[in-house]
């Protein structure tokens, strides 16, 4: 929309404008440099690295059950996500994915698929605040409160909750969890029909999002762009349909592809993932079975209180298990989960300690961070703030 | 209004039509009433502080519904998450940005004290950079343990108690 | 529509089966198979001098996404103590191989920068929390610790607290503090605040 309107001269001279880190529009701690052309975009470097809080560093320092707590804190929108993606990888790693009970499997789908709501509600919110609508912004985290309010019942914790743990979960479901999530399901659909129709078809949005930030399917993928900023591209890459866990196969739900490219593709791709997870969610909680919450192993998970008291065997494990944790095999082990930003990759290298010798994330939205030097040029700088708004970025786990 | 105020600060005193107070009590009733507090946003914990000015929360039933984006406009910050290293020079160039009275509270875990980090990257809390008028313990704290640091500022705002800056610079 | 799980094991056969092989046959000497570990994704050892080159040679067998650049240090149990561990896949097809590059503080890494922009941000990375260097990366600059901090945090013998390591715990609290509060000027000796 932009380049094409002006034809640039090559012999003005370029103002260098710093944008950020503290700025309404990056959406936490971004630093963008831009060389600018009038009001036009040519040059964008990002600086990021202003919320770097050391989370490996300090992950490996802590043994495997404690490091679940700082990975927490990084993509604080996805936080059981990161609990999620970090066990699966060291259950991978200890080779006990098969044995992991289904309840626990599955009250993760549940737990995962209501965060990505939940994300994608913050996403749609600030997005739409960041191109002037304020409504969005008050329905949507409406919704999200409904979700936060099921997650405080289920884990004790509006954000940052630590519930998903390596051999299940921190401990068995409420016994409302059914009727909360079941309420929640009867509720949400409609009013987040809402909010799309407020915002897809507004024409001052389609103004300001569409052919903005474009981008083609191969650029993306060398710019390692995954998630949303890649499926708007045509390719369908989804880690739960590609790669799947947690049985994911099983679920029956479609993969949203837009081919444009744009921003407003990017904002209308997040809606039709809304309504895919609300159809996952529905089908797990329908085959929510009963059982144990953790994986039967003493060596693994906390002995129930109860028999601590009792057992001296059961006392000794747990004594163990909070003086010391568990070994992992050594070895090095990647393992992908798709977050609400695209693939969120673990790999871990145990050395066969009770500690982490590394804990690497592959963060998607640091690629998609970097990827600003691509998308930026040739528009004005009222559009940065349309573009860095649609890639998402979470500085928490950006810098890490 | 009256019923709130504590009995040495009366701001208004409803003698038969009359209306006597004094200036500088008047300010502080003034100021306490209209916090505008900062877009500050780091980490988890700015998350809920949009949570704050969203329906259910609703800081404008408290007067400070009108979030700043510019520091030469705001008078409340709130340090929302960890402070990292890279960041100190920023916080403190905004910090110096805001016209007095201003007020720091430190929203979180991290930014009170470091929280679960303790490493090479996160400075134990915010008041080794900043002066810090109330801290808020959780991580993230919730919106309700916020807007109860709000009143508590604004209480001490209107006693006199916290100056803004005034009193250590002056 | 077929098992998913089958369609990755066959993926990974083919890796094992065809492309293992050239990708050995054709680095002689500089590629190294190890058996997978517990992810199964099959891995290789790679000369640093070689990584391009491999590179190069994956993305021709239909690797087109650099999935992610990590380093890892092993001091100090082995001796060329640092790894820097590329993940290789094939899209829209399943197949992962994981690269990994034995180097030490001293070996210039040639960046693949230049065929995929997403590894330059990455190799940034790698080169701030490591100190292993790049050769030919147009911006080998620190992104996530400050400009001039001193040392590389992910190393296994930075302290955890960094330079707050050295802080001795019984100093009392306020000179115990890493950034001093107040920047004001110290009056130079001999002159009182109020005398200037």
């Amino acid at each position: 929309m932009a380049g094409d309107m002006h034809v640039i001269s090559e012999h003005q001279d370029r103002m260098t404008l710093s944008i950020g880190p503290h700025h309404p529009a990056t959406h936490g701690v971004l630093r963008v440099v831009l060389e600018l052309e009038g009001e036009i975009i040519q040059k964008a470097q990002p600086e990021i690295g202003f919320l770097h809080t050391g989370i490996e560093k300090t992950a490996e320092s802590l043994n495997w059950q404690q490091a679940n707590v700082v990975l927490d804190r990084m993509d604080y929108l996805n936080s059981l996500g990161n609990n999620c993606g970090f066990c699966l990888t060291v259950e991978k790693a200890l080779g006990i994915t098969d044995r992991i009970p289904d309840r626990a499997t599955v009250a993760r789908v549940i737990l995962l698929e209501l965060q990505r709501i939940a994300s994608h509600m913050v996403f749609l919110s600030t997005g739409g605040l960041d191109v002037g609508a304020t409504t969005p912004y008050f329905w949507g985290f409406d919704v999200r409160e409904h979700i936060l309010d099921i997650f405080e019942e289920t884990c004790g914790n509006r954000m940052n909750p630590s519930y998903i743990r390596i051999g299940g979960l921190a401990q068995d479901l409420p016994a409302n969890f059914k009727e909360m999530v079941d309420a929640f399901l009867k509720w949400a659909p409609e009013r987040i029909k809402e909010i799309k129709d407020l915002v897809l078809h507004n024409p001052i949005f389609i103004d300001r999002t569409r052919n903005v930030g474009k981008m083609d399917m191969n650029t993306a993928l060398s710019y390692g762009l995954t998630g949303h900023n890649l499926r708007v591209t045509g390719s369908d890459f989804d880690v739960r349909k590609y790669y799947p866990y947690m049985g994911y196969e099983n679920y029956d739900f479609k993969v949203p592809v837009y081919t444009n490219g744009d921003m407003w593709d990017r904002t209308a791709i997040r809606f039709d993932e809304v309504d895919e997870s609300l159809k996952i969610i529905r089908q797990a909680l329908d085959n929510l079975p009963d059982g144990p919450h953790v994986i039967d192993d003493r060596k693994l998970v906390l002995p129930p209180k109860a028999e601590v008291k009792q057992s001296m065997e059961a006392l000794i494990h747990h004594f163990k298990l909070v003086q010391y944790g568990f070994d992992v095999p050594a070895g090095e082990t990647y393992h992908a989960t798709e977050s609400p930003r695209g693939e969120l990759g673990f790999f871990v290298v145990s050395d066969g300690g009770n500690k982490p010798a590394r804990v690497r994330v592959r963060p998607p939205a640091f690629y998609a961070t970097h990827a600003l030097p691509a998308l930026l040029p040739g528009h004005f700088i009222s559009d940065m703030i349309v573009i860095i708004a649609g890639i998402d970025p979470i500085f928490g786990e950006v810098d890490r | 209004m009256t019923a709130q105020m504590p009995a040495q600060n009366e701001v208004f005193r409803d003698d038969g039509g009359f209306v006597t107070t004094t200036v500088d009590s008047f300010l502080r009733w003034a100021q306490s009433n209209s916090i505008w507090p900062l877009t500050f946003g780091l980490a988890c914990c700015a998350i809920e502080m949009m949570n704050l000015v969203a329906p259910r929360y609703d800081i404008a039933r408290f007067g400070s519904e009108a979030l700043r984006a510019s520091p030469r406009q705001a008078d409340l910050m709130f340090v929302s998450g960890r402070l990292c290293n890279k960041m100190v020079p920023v916080i403190r160039q905004v910090y110096q940005q805001m016209p007095e009275p201003k007020w720091v509270v430190a929203f979180g875990a991290c930014a009170s004290s470091g929280g679960v980090f303790d490493n090479y990257a996160v400075v134990q809390g915010v008041d080794n950079v900043l002066p810090v008028d109330i801290y808020v313990p959780g991580c993230p704290p919730t919106p309700e343990a916020v807007i109860d640091a709000v009143e508590k500022l604004r209480v001490h705002i209107r006693q006199g108690d916290l100056k803004g800056g005034l009193a250590r610079n002056g | 529509m077929a098992n998913q799980s089958e369609l990755i094991a066959q993926a990974r056969e083919k890796v094992n089966a065809d492309v293992l092989p050239a990708l050995l046959g054709a680095f002689a000497g500089k590629v190294e198979q190890i058996p997978p570990s517990r992810d199964e994704i099959p891995q290789v050892f790679c000369k640093p001098e070689a990584i391009a080159g491999v590179a190069h040679f994956l993305d021709e067998q239909g690797f087109n996404m650099l999935v992610d650049v990590a380093g890892a240090d092993y001091y100090p149990k082995r001796d060329p103590r640092f790894e820097v561990i590329y993940h290789f896949r094939q899209l829209p097809g399943l197949g992962m191989i994981r690269v990994r590059v034995r180097c030490t503080e001293k070996d210039q890494v040639p960046t693949l920068s230049v065929r995929w922009p997403g590894a330059n941000a990455a190799e940034r990375e790698v080169y701030d929390q490591f100190g292993i260097k790049f050769k030919g990366h147009p911006n080998l600059t620190r992104i996530l610790n400050p400009d001039d901090w001193e040392g590389h945090p992910l190393r296994r013998d930075y302290p955890l607290r960094g330079p707050r390591a050295l802080i001795n715990l019984e100093m009392p609290a306020d000179e115990n503090r890493y950034h001093a509060f107040v920047d004001e000027e110290q009056p130079a000796p001999g002159q009182t605040k109020e005398g200037k």
